[in-house]
Parts: C-alpha cells; structure tokens; sequence
C-alpha cells in the first residue's frame, strides 16, 4: 500500500521512523515554559473578573501592595498611558489587554500582580479589592440583537447593534428556486457546542526585557513564533519595541490544537511587566482559567438539504450565527472571517449552494479559534454530514448508498465546487468501499434488524468528508496582511549531516522526524543524520506558524523544493567530479551514477564534502538551500468514517462499539505518526460527540470551567480505533501529501451523531445535537411520552 | 515558618525547608528543579504530575511536601538507570506513546505501578488503570500498546511487534 523510494537505512516517505523527540519526552528532560527558570525572574498572577458584565468603580491594591515580595500591580489604568490596554486580535476586531472601565465576560483579566514567586503572587491577589457595578450581561446570542439588548462594544467606530459582521457565499437565488421547486426539503437547527482545546498544558510565557540592550526574549506557548513576534511589534513598537529587538522562542510545547495561535492578554501583561520593572516575568495559566479564557466553535446552524425522491442532492442551503463573545479572537485568514466553513458543500456533486454567517457579541470569553481544525471545516462538516442523514432518513435511502450515488467522481476532479473551491483530488468511493469492507456494513445493518425487533438500540453512522487544509495560496490567504507561506532552510555540515529548520512549530506532531524524512527522501542523507529546529525566530526563517494541517502542505513542500535545490547542485559537482555532463547522470536515493557506468559514482555525502573542499571555479562554496513555499492550492484531505453504537435501553448510556476511518491524505510521510495523529484527532472528535461542552447559566458564569466537570474523554470512554488510508496524492503538492492532523477532529463528530440518531430512529428521532448525552436522550424520550414503560417495548 | 523534611527523591536523599502549604508537584520542581512532573490543571484531575511515592503512584498536587517527609520518591528522572531506560520508557517511544510529551512523566509512573501489581493486564484493566491520567493527543491506542510492550518486556517475554496495523 504505502511505498518506500528509499532504503530503511535512508529513512524517507513511508517509513515508520520512531520519533526523535521522544528520547527526552520519556527521560523528563523535554522543556516547556514553565520549565524556563531564569536569574532574578519575578512570577505574575491575574486577578480575573466574577462578572460577565460590569463597571470597574475602582482598584484597590493598597493592601497587595504590602505584601512582602510584591513588585507590582499592573491595572488597565496603567498600561492605558503606554496605550498598550487594548491590543488587536489576529481578526482586525480588538481585544482589552486589561479594563480601564468595564469587563467583558466572566474570567476576564482585571489587575495583574507581579511578586518574587509564584505563591506570593497569589497571596497578594486575594487581597486586591475591585469594586463592581454588576450590570445585565448579553448572553443568548439570539437576544444580542433585540432592541432592547444593550450595544456592547460602543469603542468601535460605526458600531449600532451587537453584530460583528456578515458573511455569504453562493447563489442566494439559485438555491431559492431549487428550494421552491424540490420534491424534498429537510431542515434542522444544529448547535457546535463551545468547547476548548484543552492541551494538557495550558499556556504560558516568560517575557524577559532587557534594559541594557532594549531587547526582549519571549519564551512562550506559541504554534506561531514569528508571526507572535511581528504582532508584538505591531503592538509594542511605540514604545521602542521594534521587531528586530524581539526574540519569540517557542520551546517544547504540551499540546496546541489551535488554542495557542492567539495572542493572549497575559501574554502582553507579562512584556508589560518585565518592561517596566526589567526583569524576567513569568505567567503560567491556571487550568481553569484556561478553560474560561477562551473557546473554539459555537456555531448555530440551520442547514438544509434540497434533492429528489430518490436521493440525488441539487442544493444545499446554511445560516450561521456565530457566537463571538465579546470580540472575534479567531484566527482565521483576513479574507475569510468564518475561515473554510464554504467547504460545507462536502464530498458530493451537486450545482447550488447557498451559505450565510452573522457573528455576534456577547459577554462571553473572545475566540473563535481554529480548533484542530482548518478554520471552522469542523462546523461545514458536521453540518453538511448531519443533513445528508437527514435527507437520507427522509426518502428512506440507506446513508451508505445515498452517498455513494451523489459523490463526486475521482475523474470529476479537478472539482470545481458551488461555493468556489477547487478540490485537489480525491476517491471517495473508494474510500468508503474500504470503510465498509472493514467495518462488514451489510452484516451490521442486519444486526440492526434483528436488535430493533427486540427494541434493543443499536446505530450505524457515517461520515464522508473533504476537508480543506494547508493555508495557503498567497493571492487569498493572509494574516494581518503576512501571506500564508512558509519556509525551510537546509543546511547541510561538511561531513554530511545537516540542519534544517521552518517557520512552523511542532507541538506534538513530530516535525523533529517527519520533515528529517522528506529530505531524506529528496537527498538520500539519512533522516537520522538530519536535525530539525523550529520554534526560534533568530535562528529560524520566518513562517506563519503550524495549524490548519499547514506544516505538510506549505513547510513540508517547502523543504522538498528546498532539497531539490541542493540535489541539483550535487549534481552539478558530480558531473565536476566524474568528469561527465549533468544528463550522462542518474539519481537513486543517496546519490549520482553515471549512466551505463554505474561503479563510477560519488554518493551524496561525498558530493557535500566537495562543495566545502573542492568545488569547481564560479560554484559558489557550501551546501546549503532555503525554500519559501507560497502554495498554488489548498490541499483536500478526505475521509469514511464508521461508527457502530449501543445504546443502554435502561441507562441510555452510549457505547461505541467500533469506529473505523479511513483517511486520504495523499502521500504519507510517516505512517506511525500519521495514524498517531488519526488516533488523537479521532478522540478529540468524540469529546464534544459525546462529552465537551462549556456551559454558561443566563448571566454568563461558566458551569464546567474545570477538568473535573468539563470531560475530557479518558482511556475509558475512548473506543480502540481502527484505521486505515486510501492515497490519493495531490496533483500540485511537491511530494502529493495533503496534510492529515486535523481529519479526524472533523470527520468523526458526525459519524457519531450520525450513529446515536441512527439507533434512535425508530423513536421518531431525527437530530440530537452534540454533546449527546444519557440526559439529552432521557429528555428526548422522555419529551415523546415514551418513558412510561420499558423503552424496549415503547 | 518553614518545616525541614528529608525524603529520597530517585535514589537519593535530600533536605530541605518548605513552606508547610507547599505542594509536593511545587516542591519537586520548582526546589528540586526535577522538571520532568508537568503541571496540567488545578484540580488533580488530569495525572500529568503522577509520581511515585514509596512505590504506590500518586498525583503529587494532591500531597503536601511535609506529607512525603521520609517518603521515596520517583519521578521520571529516576526511572532510568545506569543500565538504560526502563521498559516503560522504551515502550512509550518504540510504540508511539507520545506526543506532546506532557502527559508521558505521569502515564509512565502510573503505569510502572500498575505493572507491577498486574504484570499481564488486559486492555480493559489497562485502559481502567490509567483512566485517572488524561492524554489529548494520543487517543490512548498506543498508551495501551506501550503499556502492553513493557509488559512483556518486564516478564521477560517475546516483545510484541511495534510497526502500526492499518485497517486494509
């Protein structure tokens, strides 16, 4: 299935390399930024809002201030005279570094303390005295915008109600008539819970400013080191702080999943702080402030469905509210404020589509951010999947066989999609065939059968999605106005071994091994002899950052082009050295042959030591390449996912019995990983499935704002998956990868939606929406006065 | 008023002065600067500060420092010896236990005393035995198999194979 070019030994595509990281990973010694200790280094503790809307009438911090050990307190007021008290987001929208008159949301940044250590700093936080004029909180985003709502963000110019912005794409009235004139129409209202991405660890910095130099170092939980470091100069550059005076230094990170993109306000109390007081400031978060600080998804959708009686599509229709907070702390590319959500059109092959999104304010946490997820695909998909169901439900056509007829072909691409994509490629058919095959579909719905006979409740559900990864071309993709490339710079030693560093950075995902293999791949220098660095904007070219599955399709092509680049110069010295011309020379993994002579030979090792030793006259010295990859498409990763469910009928506690994904992501670097990263996905998948959701109450207190009420699947609940691949590569990426961390975050939500209300179908059940509990389905039962007796013979 | 404690952290024995309310997770990091036991919520519920305590696996944010006076203690630093790694380590790297890496220190611990309790667990008993140790990359399928690897290679047995099976 998965073929290898190149020698165990070499290490390149398709081997499953075991990871470099690991050696300190399992010895202790990895180093995360609370790991960073630094001379004289002072800690800060935030004091943070009870309210989730509310006049500041005063600060006291007299009393903190007495505390032996206590440096400072830093309150809006104080960063107001540097005009560091607002900051932008990376969505254009602003965001309060800290209040100088009103909080936003419950949990938001107040006052910040600055003591010797950590304890002290939490001493002297209790003793700060806000005095608070509670006021009533905008809450439901569907009152945001009734007349009697209060506007919420009066700072921005031109702002009359609480509606961020509005968005669509399609044909508005195409998909009208195609609605008006179809035998079949299905609709439902779906809700993506707010959830967050809950990286084991949560975030950090050390901010160290350096007075002397004028210079800060900034270690920090980023997955984007260099664009953190030209936002910081865009936000501290009046004060002195320009760019080439920042050093953003990502050390090793404890999970990301899109929760560390922002910028984060203790992240700019803490330069804040060490500017003023000169010296270094660490901000570790708490866990549940982590969790309450901000927040990824919460999309209300009505989606619909228009097609025949006999199950072929002609149109899609969506609405989106979208629940903001109290500003858009996305991070998403500019031109695409609900980020890849057009993709909602999914894998099948039909004309008209229509999508619209208004985005709201309320008086919750900022966010909005990407998480594991290519910018909001997650919503598209389980909105486009859950509808497909439904329509399938409606005509009585099996889910499997209704896709089936409506996907799109693998000689229909490239695809041109409704909503104004271009799919790479793709073989959805052949992909659920496999799914289908492992899962043994026909002998499951046979089960089905003979267990609703007896009321017992079992469910099969499907997902069949494309996603849409790898931002991204230049002429669209932009963040803050920095074009969505990214970069690798190779670096090979006289000896052979090599240097390579990006503009990405790993935060879990293996970088140090799998971008070792693309140029081990491309030069035949072991991967083993290949050291990755990424993650220090001195050392490292500059890059946006890793997210949106965008390290394969953008750094990982750029360090291929870039190794192709040193390939032809060892081409060049080996045709100097064998005394041929460039064509009388052919190429295997690891070296250069003359063709019909094939003893006659210089491997690659021996190649780079010429270029430092004996290079020929006007070949410039070295052996050294660096590649900025501006891609010419996205890449479209898809997948069939299978989920097989039981329900308790006493309990209704849900049980997922098998799960199995099939992934396309093209050309696979590393098929451990890769399946490590399907695993993970696929767990983060089912969290808000069945588990995740923030709650708020209707004056915005968080109910669940802790590890131990908001459910993080454990090893118990998280099913044995089973996956597997189909490769079709992309066309127009140097080494046909798609990239492949995200898809199962997206896909398997709706398969396991899909599944549940497939076990409840015969209730008249038609849609749940995530999380679906025990309760949800009490209440749903319950609702239909089918609680009276036993459920199995209800 | 500080308290003098005297306990064996990896083989070897320390004493120090602690604050009384100091938490064992503080203690070892930040005046033992053993930084290996991570720190991932605040409320014990996620396991990534999972220690050895006289043998028997612990969070160590749910312990005083006073409360482990006397105690032995290991960490992730001291589960390697002048031998190599132990088989715990080897598993989790040969099978793709990790990611991350946050949550490994506190997997590994837990695991290190459930095997030595059960030295055959099945997967269920696995899967129960580390569910108060939360990953969030993984998706726990190679935990388990790490988990299972050491086994065998703590019995002595034939080591199962470490290449990943794909559904074909």
């Amino acid at each position: 299935m998965i073929q290898c070019k190149t020698s165990k030994e070499i290490g390149g595509m398709g081997h499953s390399v075991k990871r470099k990281e690991d050696n300190r990973f399992v010895t202790g010694t990895g180093h995360y930024v609370d790991d960073v200790k630094l001379k004289g280094m002072l800690h800060m503790d935030i004091i943070r809002s009870p309210y989730a809307y509310a006049k500041i009438k005063s600060i006291d911090s007299s009393a903190a201030m007495a505390v032996d050990g206590v440096v400072a307190v830093i309150t809006g007021k104080d960063l107001e005279q540097y005009n560091l008290h607002w900051m932008p987001t990376l969505m254009s929208d602003t965001q309060m570094v800290l209040p100088t008159d009103t909080v936003m949301h419950q949990g938001q940044e107040v006052a910040a303390v600055i003591a010797k250590d950590r304890q002290t700093a939490r001493d002297a936080r209790e003793l700060i005295v806000v005095d608070y004029d509670v006021m009533k909180a905008v809450i439901n985003p569907f009152k945001a915008l009734d007349a009697d709502a209060p506007l919420l963000r009066p700072d921005k110019e031109g702002q009359k109600d609480n509606q961020a912005w509005h968005w669509e794409v399609g044909d508005k009235d195409a998909t009208e008539k195609v609605f008006n004139e179809a035998d079949v129409v299905v609709k439902e209202q779906m809700h993506i819970p707010r959830i967050h991405v809950a990286s084991i660890e949560t975030c950090g910095c050390v901010a160290d400013y350096n007075k002397i130099d004028n210079h800060l170092t900034m270690h920090m939980t980023t997955q984007a080191p260099h664009a953190i470091r030209t936002v910081i100069a865009l936000v501290a550059g009046h004060v002195g702080l320009t760019e080439e005076k920042i050093r953003v230094i990502s050390p090793d990170i404890g999970g990301g999943f899109g929760g560390k993109v922002p910028v984060f306000p203790g992240y700019v109390i803490a330069i804040a702080a060490s500017f003023l007081i000169g010296k270094p400031v660490k901000w570790i978060e708490d866990r549940s402030d982590n969790l309450t600080n901000s927040f990824a998804r919460d999309y209300h959708i009505t989606a619909e469905m228009a097609g025949t009686k006999d199950g072929k599509i002609l149109a899609t229709r969506m609405k989106v509210l979208a629940d903001h907070g109290y500003t858009d702390g996305a991070a998403n590319p500019s031109k695409f404020p609900t980020g890849m959500f057009s993709i909602g059109t999914g894998s099948y092959d039909y004309p008209t589509a229509f999508m619209e999104a208004d985005a709201i304010y309320t008086n919750k946490p900022p966010g909005g951010v990407a998480y594991r997820c290519s910018f909001r695909v997650t919503e598209a998909v389980h909105a486009i999947e859950r509808i497909t169901d439904r329509y399938a439900l409606e005509i009585g056509k099996d889910p499997a066989a209704l896709r089936f007829d409506n996907f799109i072909k693998k000689d229909q691409f490239p695809y041109h999609s409704p909503t104004g994509w271009e799919y790479d490629s793709g073989d959805y058919h052949a992909g659920l065939e496999l799914a289908m095959k492992a899962v043994e579909y026909d002998k499951l719905r046979a089960e089905q059968v003979e267990k609703r006979k007896k009321g017992e409740l079992m469910g099969i559900g499907l997902s069949t999605f494309t996603e849409i990864v790898g931002a991204g071309p230049s002429k669209d993709f932009d963040i803050l106005g920095i074009k969505m490339f990214d970069s690798a710079e190779i670096r090979v030693h006289p000896t052979g071994k090599a240097i390579a560093r990006f503009g990405t950075k790993s935060q879990g995902q293996g970088h140090e091994t799998t971008y070792a293999q693309i140029i081990a791949e491309e030069l035949g220098i072991p991967s083993s002899d290949i050291t990755v660095e990424e993650g220090d904007t001195d050392s490292a070219p500059y890059g946006l950052g890793t997210y949106a599955s965008r390290s394969t399709p953008t750094a990982g092509a750029a360090a291929a082009i870039a190794a192709r680049k040193l390939r032809d110069k060892a081409r060049k010295l080996a045709a100097y050295l064998l005394e041929v011309s460039e064509d009388d020379l052919e190429w295997e993994p690891g070296k250069f042959s003359v063709k019909g002579a094939p003893e006659k030979s210089k491997t690659i090792q021996e190649l780079v030591f010429a270029s430092y030793t004996n290079h020929p006259q006007g070949m410039e010295a070295g052996f050294e390449a660096t590649h900025y990859y501006d891609p010419p498409n996205l890449t479209f990763p898809s997948g069939a996912y299978i989920c097989v469910v039981d329900i308790d009928p006493d309990t209704f506690e849900i049980k997922v019995r098998r799960f199995v994904a099939i992934d396309d992501a093209g050309h696979i670097i590393n098929p451990m990983v890769a399946q490590g990263q399907v695993h993970g996905g696929l767990t983060q998948g089912l969290a808000p499935a069945m588990y995740e959701e923030i709650i708020y109450d209707e004056d915005g207190n968080a109910l669940n704002g802790t590890l131990m009420d908001y459910l993080v699947p454990t090893a118990v609940e998280s099913p044995s998956w089973e996956t597997g691949h189909t490769v079709t590569p992309s066309p127009h990426h140097p080494i046909g990868a798609k990239g492949i961390g995200e898809s199962p975050t997206v896909g398997a939500p709706p398969a396991i939606a899909n599944a549940i209300v497939d076990a409840l179908k015969p209730y008249g059940i038609t849609h749940m929406d995530i999380p679906i509990t025990p309760a949800k389905i009490f209440e749903e039962l319950k609702k239909r006065g089918l609680l009276d007796t036993d459920i199995r013979t209800a | 008023m500080k308290k003098s404690i005297t306990l064996k952290l990896n083989g070897e024995e320390h004493s120090a002065e602690v604050e009384p309310r100091t938490l064992l997770v503080h203690f070892i990091r930040e005046q033992m600067d053993m930084t290996g036991t991570h720190i991932g919520c605040d409320t014990s519920s996620c396991g990534a500060c999972t220690i050895l305590i006289d043998g028997k696996s612990a969070k160590s944010c749910t312990i005083l420092a006073v409360q482990a006076n006397g105690k032995e203690i290991t960490t992730v630093e001291g589960l390697a010896t002048s031998e190599g790694v132990h088989p715990i380590q080897e598993g989790f790297k040969e099978n793709h236990g990790l990611q991350c890496g946050f949550c490994t220190p506190g997997m590994m611990l837990r695991a290190v005393e459930m095997l030595e309790k059960n030295p055959n667990p099945t997967e269920e008993e696995i899967r129960w035995g580390i569910s108060g140790n939360l990953c969030r990359c993984t998706g726990y399928n190679n935990i388990v198999k790490s988990i299972q690897y050491a086994g065998a290679k703590m019995r002595g047995e034939e080591l199962p194979s470490t290449e990943p099976v794909f559904v074909e």
